[in-house]
């Protein structure tokens, strides 16, 4: 099928050349930082996770969030996703990719990364992460490329894939849990040492996850013959509505429990992010413009009519995606360090290699999906109909 | 006998992946059957079950302080970057506040609240450093000594993250070129991986105490804790002595004495 990718229109190349020429920059950046060390970056002796690790915990909750797709059609036989199951999957795949390359980057010796197999140590929660990781990008690419080729085919799926689907479904929350793990189990950062980072961690990937397949969906609708089909696109509003809920009221009880017990430590990281201390405000702005784009987002995935809408259901899509990338992009690890172990504040912020390093990774991640997407639309061009009966291109 | 490309990809794969796997499956299975066997220990060197320091801050001034730090980044040839976001320090002073925060209170005297204390890695009994590394690059030593193996640590950083101390530093960059002048007894360290205090494990091994301990006219009393009858269980029996955040249970093996 992978011949679909490369037979497309001038839109279809020029983007592809577009994310090529974002590729090759992060690319030139990473070679930098490769020769020179991570000094390149922002992070420093205080603060010694940066943007890399926030994208790839953003990430992992993107590719988890696939299962809002699949368990509703696959266990519930939630019909009007039939269609777009394979979109979930193929952002799973994509976003998995990305997980591991900012891992990558981030090391101080990539070249040692095999280590990890060659001394595995099961009491690093790290060693779990790498390991339910890769599963769930070859569960996702397993099944994803399996159920497409028997589209293609116009042959109903064999019986084999079935147990493999089930197992993707109950894989993909075991990524996010996992990744939450690593925050949540070390003593002495205030801001991670929190039962409901797990919870959180799940709720904010359910809501981020359809947001991104909302404006996927409506770019698809607009620049492709595929429909995605607009219940289908509702009622990931309705996904994303309730999950975003869910996030916020986790982030408040987090700051009744740090503020009413009027514990200090607790206090400090929530103080940093929104007031600043001591004058150190770099994170301010963040959480503010988080915080905003959340109350414009919320009203309108909630309300019926607003949702409804096409232009304001993009729009909140969008924001709901930014928002929650500021909040796990980039504060959930920065906050974690600030202030430091002996209560200093020492500030981060990205530097330009870093930042061109990220957009790099991004870059692969979008070319990746971008093949992915090309491959699916271009069989669901040919076949016209989908497995219920009902037209999914439009004429 | 001719083999095709297909079948000869096939072969190359799957024997990666036993072999991987093999070598995996036993580390698990038979922990430490992997590992290189010690040479013959050294008759002068130091053996005890778990080493622990007290530092007396009566004792300590601030000139012997000094002299203590000194010498241990000048024999370990810790580099001297003049960067605070990239600095690589052992052993350095911090102020009561800062070495035990939530401890300080606003009645307390000028003296105690700005005086320096020496803070280093607490080697502690149950290390989060040791519990989060991915590769065992970072490991407790039969001696209580947590360890780092440079030539292993891929650089993840997961420990920083995990010492409650601050005790850890990460090479930046190449720290070589920031060394004033290079000890040839002991290794340099390359860019992107972590180090911090290894309680002089090499000079313990020729029958040495640690650098700082002997610099310190007598203020570090370092010792044998699971040892009765050693000087330092001698003092921590009879001073009031307390450590950094003991709350958080992973039992530092450095005490102070105010």
């Amino acid at each position: 099928m992978l011949e679909l990718a490369i037979k497309g229109s001038r839109r279809y190349w020029s983007w592809v050349i577009f994310l090529l020429v974002l590729i090759g920059a992060g690319f030139i950046a990473y070679l930098y930082q490769f020769r020179v060390g991570l000094g390149v970056t922002g992070m420093s002796r205080d603060v010694s996770w940066g943007l890399y690790i926030g994208q790839f915990t953003y990430l992992v909750g993107v590719a988890a969030s696939a299962v809002t797709i699949v368990l509703p059609y696959y266990l519930h036989n939630y019909k009007k996703y039939g269609r777009i199951a394979i979109l979930g999957e193929f952002v799973a795949v994509a976003s998995v990719s990305m997980c591991m390359l900012f891992i990558f980057v981030d090391l101080g010796q990539p070249l040692r990364v095999l280590n990890v197999l060659l001394h595995p140590t099961p009491n690093s929660v790290m060693f779990f992460d790498m390991i339910v990781l890769s599963g769930y990008l070859f569960l996702n690419i397993l099944c994803g490329w399996y159920i497409l080729g028997s589209e293609r085919k116009e042959v109903p799926p064999a019986g084999w894939i079935k147990p493999f689907i089930i197992l993707a479904i109950c894989w993909a929350p075991s990524i996010h849990i996992v990744t939450a793990f690593l925050y949540q189990g070390l003593p002495g950062r205030h801001y991670w040492l929190t039962a409901i980072m797990a919870a959180k961690f799940l709720s904010s990937a359910f809501a981020s996850g359809p947001a991104l397949l909302i404006v996927i969906s409506l770019i698809l609708r607009k620049f492709t013959k595929f429909d995605p089909g607009w219940d289908a696109i509702q009622t990931m509003g309705k996904t994303s509505a309730y999950f975003l809920i869910a996030t916020i009221a986790f982030y408040l009880f987090e700051v009744f429990t740090a503020f009413y017990s009027n514990i200090p430590g607790h206090m400090h990281p929530i103080q940093y992010l929104f007031t600043g201390i001591h004058g150190h405000t770099k994170l301010v702005p963040v959480m503010w413009t988080c915080t905003a784009l959340l109350a414009i987002a919320l009203p309108i995935l909630v309300i019926p009519s607003f949702r409804k809408n096409e232009r304001l259901l993009g729009f909140a899509a969008v924001a709901t995606f930014l928002a929650l990338w500021l909040e796990k992009g980039i504060s959930l690890v920065v906050g974690g360090f600030i202030p430091n172990p002996f209560e200093r504040v020492f500030e981060y912020w990205p530097t330009v290699p870093e930042t061109l390093v990220t957009i790099g990774v991004w870059g692969i991640g979008f070319l990746i999906l971008t093949i992915l997407y090309k491959v699916a639309i271009s069989v669901k061009e040919e076949i016209v109909f989908d497995k219920y009966g009902e037209k999914q291109i439009r004429s | 006998m001719s083999v095709s490309r297909r079948e000869f990809l096939k072969k190359i794969g799957s024997s990666a992946i036993i072999g991987l796997g093999g070598i995996s499956a036993v580390e698990v299975l038979l922990p430490g059957q992997f590992e290189a066997s010690q040479l013959s220990r050294d008759p002068k060197a130091l053996t005890g079950k778990r080493w622990g320091m007290v530092i007396d801050m009566v004792k300590l001034d601030e000139q012997t302080m000094k002299n203590c730090i000194d010498v241990c980044h000048r024999i370990h040839n810790v580099p001297d970057l003049n960067n605070p976001k990239e600095e690589i320090k052992w052993i350095w002073p911090e102020t009561f506040e800062h070495a035990f925060p939530g401890q300080e209170h606003v009645y307390m005297g000028e003296d105690i609240k700005h005086m320096h204390f020496l803070v280093l890695c607490n080697q502690c009994d149950s290390p989060p450093c040791v519990r989060v590394c991915p590769t065992k690059a970072t490991f407790k030593r039969k001696d209580g000594i947590v360890m780092m193996d440079m030539h292993r640590c891929i650089g993840c950083r997961f420990c920083m993250a995990a010492c409650p101390f601050g005790a850890r530093s990460f090479n930046w960059r190449d720290p070589r070129p920031f060394i004033k002048e290079e000890n040839k007894e002991y290794p340099t360290r390359m860019k992107g991986v972590v180090e911090k205090c290894t309680f002089c494990y090499e000079r313990l091994a020729v029958g040495l105490k640690p650098a700082c301990v002997e610099a310190s006219k007598g203020a570090l009393i370092f010792g044998d804790l699971e040892d009765p009858g050693s000087e330092i269980r001698r003092v921590l029996r009879t001073h009031y002595t307390i450590r950094r955040k003991s709350e958080l249970g992973t039992q530092p093996s450095i005490y102070y004495i105010i």
